[in-house]
């Protein structure tokens, strides 16, 4: 919501993270244009975009290049897990399992346990911490996501090289894998993300967090108690609160987000149209 | 052949036979010729016929030369056999006949006979040509009717300026002059060919008939018979007619040998000279003739004729049923110019084309030869100017099979806008814009004179044999093809099997090498190869075409375009020993396991590729309990998130009126 200029804001995200995130917005819809004209090409609009992407071959390449840079970002994050450690938790151990951990807790069930009930109207809002289960549900679908899409991207990348100790029809599996995955990852971005970030009432029209890194401190009491009181407790409160981002900034970064969230709905609605109306 | 009334055999043996009479009868009788030459060796001595002297001299020496020297002198003179020594006057003529039966029942009925029945003082009898007491053997020098003879004997009568030629019918003019400047008369009389034709060569020596008479050797009909006595084989040799046997058999569709060799005229150089252009121009020169029974014009521009295939060729060839005798020779023609008659095996052909049986069934929409050739100005289809010329056949034929036009009209068959789509096609731009003139016309395909509607067995184009029809240009690929597994001589099957035109289609045909053609023909082969057109759209390399791009493997890429074989063949593309090397084309790296990739793989079916199919419901199960669940948690959310919203709101709102209250 808007914040006035004075308002305090906790910083979630850092630069290195809210980078990636772009960077993977820009290789995610690129991936997913280019893929996604090859999967419905028996659709008059794949054929369209697929000129407009300059033909297959271009097609091919845009593709390419945005999985490079996917695993590129996969990588750079896997690294700042590393910095983390070192800096934040010292030890492996005290980042898997800190009370910030990505990784699934009991407290997590716990909390999925009162959400339902929540949202049944059976118990007050549960008081989420810095990561809730949803959240921690996505950053696993992109791990898995990447692994399973990725490697199946090489294989049909370089047939040649991995027919050497496969079979051929590895090949046909790591299609209807790949393109299938690919799928399911586009439609769960575009529809359950962006209703969980964006679309939801409290939120809507858009989160700008992501982008910013910035939350505005009413909303982060409300939203995430837990953490706020452990920040709170433990004085690090203090450390996280920054001023806002001049509005032309905020502008900026608008125009972006709105045009990622126009394509990855258009996509929606193309692949809709081309799995209802045009199957084969 | 007709045998034509000459008779020299029976005649020779009815000689024989009076020759023996007579050396045996001769001693009986008591008068001996020595008894006549007594007085009519006097050279002075006369008498008197129609009060003129008559000499009565018969020179003993020359008819001991003669042929009848063994005959006593009353064998002929029969009147004054036992008569008194001298005899009185006058003595009654001598009747040939007694002896020489048949030539004088001949000559009876010929027109020199019954001119002699009538007392008509011009005619000749047996005398006049053969002489009386001096009639030497036929084959001898001395013969007046020997072959070098016979032009000036029957000359006295029939040339410019005699009693016969002025005061008799006679068709023909200038008959001796004629002959004797004629090819006939160069080798008998320059050349002392005795087997040269004479006159009697063709009107026979006693059975001389008018033209008009059918039984005359110069009847139109008897004509051929006559002169292939000598010209026997002229059928083998003659140009351009075909069929010979027709100048007997139907003379009235072939012009007759005089029509163009006029007779007493006839040269080596035929035509100027024979039954003459200039005879018919004198009346078709004239711009403004027309026929009298449906008004068309009859006017022939002489040079059309001049600059046309046909300038060798006389009017009276095509035009036949001509009578040189008429003061309009063709007063008697009475068939429609038959071009089949030089161009038998065209004319054969066009008879079983669908053109031809139009004609044959009076359709007036059916061409004849002139629809398309033209009349007198007809040209070979080398000359530009020509409607059969290649550049100018389509505009030829889309006269008739341009839409709208009459054989668009009449045609049910699938083929529209033929004339426009071949000019479209790759044979019409090669045709029309390249101007190459090797290029298939209508008529490569559609052979000019037997056109056939595409279910006749023996069309070019009905199925069976269209590989020949295209193989023809296209060789190369008609042997490819024979032997591939589209080809009925290898491929046993109820189905029908593709010919050329059903992937080529037939006036559309373009380049196989745009793109259009390439996208194409997956459709084509889909519409037999239905299932395995459809799996193969399932694959990168169907989905990567079915966008429109033609750098991927189409179905012609792997199994080839015209050599397309059985997998199990060793020559096929996809044959074991050739798989690779066919997948190597594209990708350079392949392997014996990369060939193995399924190019037709379809997740769709559980038995032929199980992997697949799990593959492909795992995946989807892993999407559809993905979205219910992501979906749901979702949904469930939204009433809350409202809430939440409204809450916020109504917070914001006090929180604003409580600033307010404070600022007041």
């Amino acid at each position: 919501m808007h914040s006035p200029e004075s308002e305090h804001q906790v910083v979630r995200f850092s630069r290195l993270e809210r980078v990636l995130h772009i960077v993977m917005i820009v290789s995610f819809i690129s991936l997913a244009l280019t893929g996604m004209t090859l999967k419905f090409s028996y659709t008059g609009w794949a054929n369209v975009l697929s000129r407009m992407l300059g033909g297959y071959e271009s097609a091919g390449y845009i593709h390419r290049i945005a999985a490079v840079f996917m695993f590129g970002i996969f990588f750079a994050h896997l690294y700042n897990v590393l910095i983390r450690k070192r800096k934040e938790a010292g030890s492996l151990r005290g980042l898997l399992l800190g009370p910030d951990t990505m990784l699934p807790t009991k407290q997590d069930l716990r909390e999925f346990v009162a959400s339902i009930k929540w949202f049944l109207n059976l118990g007050p809002r549960p008081e989420y911490g810095r990561w809730t289960y949803w959240e921690k549900f996505d950053y696993f679908a992109v791990f898995w996501g990447v692994f399973i899409i990725g490697s199946t991207g090489l294989m049909l990348w370089f047939p040649e090289f991995f027919t050497q100790f496969m079979p051929g029809w590895f090949i046909n599996v790591a299609t209807i894998i790949h393109s299938d995955e690919a799928l399911l990852a586009v439609g769960f971005i575009f529809t359950v993300h962006f209703f969980n970030t964006h679309l939801r009432p409290e939120k809507f029209p858009m989160d700008l967090v992501i982008f910013t890194g910035r939350v505005p401190l009413e909303e982060f009491m409300e939203e995430r108690p837990r953490e706020y009181e452990a920040l709170k407790k433990s004085g690090e409160l203090e450390n996280m609160m920054a001023d806002p981002y001049p509005p032309i900034v905020l502008r900026t970064v608008k125009v972006f987000a709105w045009t990622a969230l126009s394509l990855g709905f258009l996509l929606i609605v193309m692949i809709i149209y081309a799995m209802v109306f045009a199957y084969r | 052949m007709k045998t034509i009334p000459v008779l020299p055999a029976i005649r020779r043996r009815t000689i024989m036979a009076l020759f023996l009479t007579i050396l045996l009868g001769g001693v009986a009788l008591g008068q001996d010729n020595s008894d006549c030459f007594t007085c009519h060796e006097d050279k002075s001595l006369t008498t008197e016929r129609r009060g003129k002297p008559v000499s009565l001299f018969v020179d003993q020496a020359i008819f001991l030369k003669s042929v009848h020297a063994d005959l006593s002198c009353v064998t002929c003179h029969v009147d004054l056999e036992g008569k008194e020594m001298p005899h009185g006057v006058p003595v009654v003529p001598v009747v040939c006949g007694t002896c020489h039966t048949s030539e004088e029942e001949l000559h009876k009925e010929s027109l020199h006979g019954k001119a002699v029945a009538r007392g008509d003082a011009l005619a000749p009898n047996c005398q006049s040509c053969h002489g009386s007491h001096a009639i030497a053997r036929t084959k001898s020098a001395e013969s007046a009717v020997s072959p070098l003879r016979i032009p000036f004997m029957c000359g006295r009568c029939h040339q410019e300026g005699t009693r016969v030629q002025r005061e008799r019918v006679i068709l023909q003019s200038h008959i001796l002059e004629n002959y004797s400047e004629s090819i006939h008369a160069e080798g008998l009389m320059r050349r002392g060919l005795v087997v040269s034709a004479n006159c009697a060569s063709c009107h026979t020596p006693h059975f001389i008939l008018p033209h008009t008479d059918p039984r005359s050797s110069i009847a139109r009909g008897n004509i051929a018979a006559t002169c292939t006595v000598c010209h026997a084989q002229i059928e083998d040799v003659h140009r351009k007619v075909i069929k010979g046997a027709l100048w007997e058999k139907e003379e009235h569709v072939l012009p007759a040998c005089v029509d163009c060799h006029q007779p007493h005229k006839a040269r080596k150089v035929f035509y100027d000279q024979g039954m003459a252009d200039q005879d018919c121009m004198r009346c078709h020169a004239n711009l403004s003739i027309r026929s009298s029974a449906d008004g068309r014009s009859l006017a022939v521009q002489s040079d059309t004729l001049a600059h046309s295939k046909h300038q060798k060729i006389s009017c009276s060839q095509c035009h036949a049923g001509v009578n040189a005798s008429r003061h309009r020779p063709c007063e008697t023609i009475a068939q429609k110019v038959d071009c089949s008659s030089c161009h038998a095996e065209v004319g054969q052909q066009y008879q079983g084309s669908m053109h031809g049986k139009l004609i044959a069934n009076n359709d007036p929409n059916g061409p004849t030869c002139k629809e398309c050739h033209g009349t007198h100005e007809v040209k070979g289809r080398t000359d530009s100017s020509s409607p059969i010329f290649a550049l100018n056949i389509p505009r030829l034929c889309g006269k008739c099979h341009q839409e709208g036009k009459k054989a668009a009209m009449r045609y049910t068959g699938s083929e529209h806008e033929i004339v426009n789509h071949y000019t479209e096609s790759i044979h019409g731009k090669g045709l029309l814009k390249s101007g190459l003139t090797v290029t298939a016309t209508c008529s490569d395909c559609h052979p000019a004179h037997n056109v056939r509607p595409i279910s006749d067995p023996a069309s070019s184009v009905n199925p069976e044999n269209v590989p020949v029809t295209c193989g023809r240009c296209h060789h190369g690929i008609q042997e490819q093809f024979v032997q591939s597994i589209h080809s009925t001589l290898k491929h046993k099957t109820d189905k029908k099997l593709p010919v050329c035109n059903d992937c080529h289609s037939a006036h559309t045909i373009r380049r196989t090498d745009i793109a259009g053609f390439k996208l194409d023909i997956m459709t084509k082969c889909g519409q037999c190869h239905e299932k395995i057109a459809t799996t193969y759209f399932d694959t990168y390399h169907g989905k990567v075409s079915q966008l429109g791009y033609t750098q991927t493997a189409k179905c012609y890429d792997c199994h080839g375009a015209h050599d397309i074989r059985p997998v199990a063949d060793p020559q096929s593309h996809l044959s074991h020993d050739n798989v690779v090397g066919t997948c190597q084309k594209c990708h350079p790296g392949a392997t014996r396991r990369f060939a193995g990739y399924l190019t037709h793989a379809t997740h769709h079916d559980p038995d032929k590729y199980p992997f697949l199919f799990w593959t492909f419901w795992g995946m989807t199960g892993l999407l559809i309990g993905t979205f219910v669940l992501g979906g749901a948690h979702t949904l469930l959310w939204l009433p809350r998130a409202l809430q939440m919203r409204r809450e916020r709101r109504r917070r914001l709102e006090k929180k604003n009126q409580e600033s307010k209250n404070d600022n007041a």
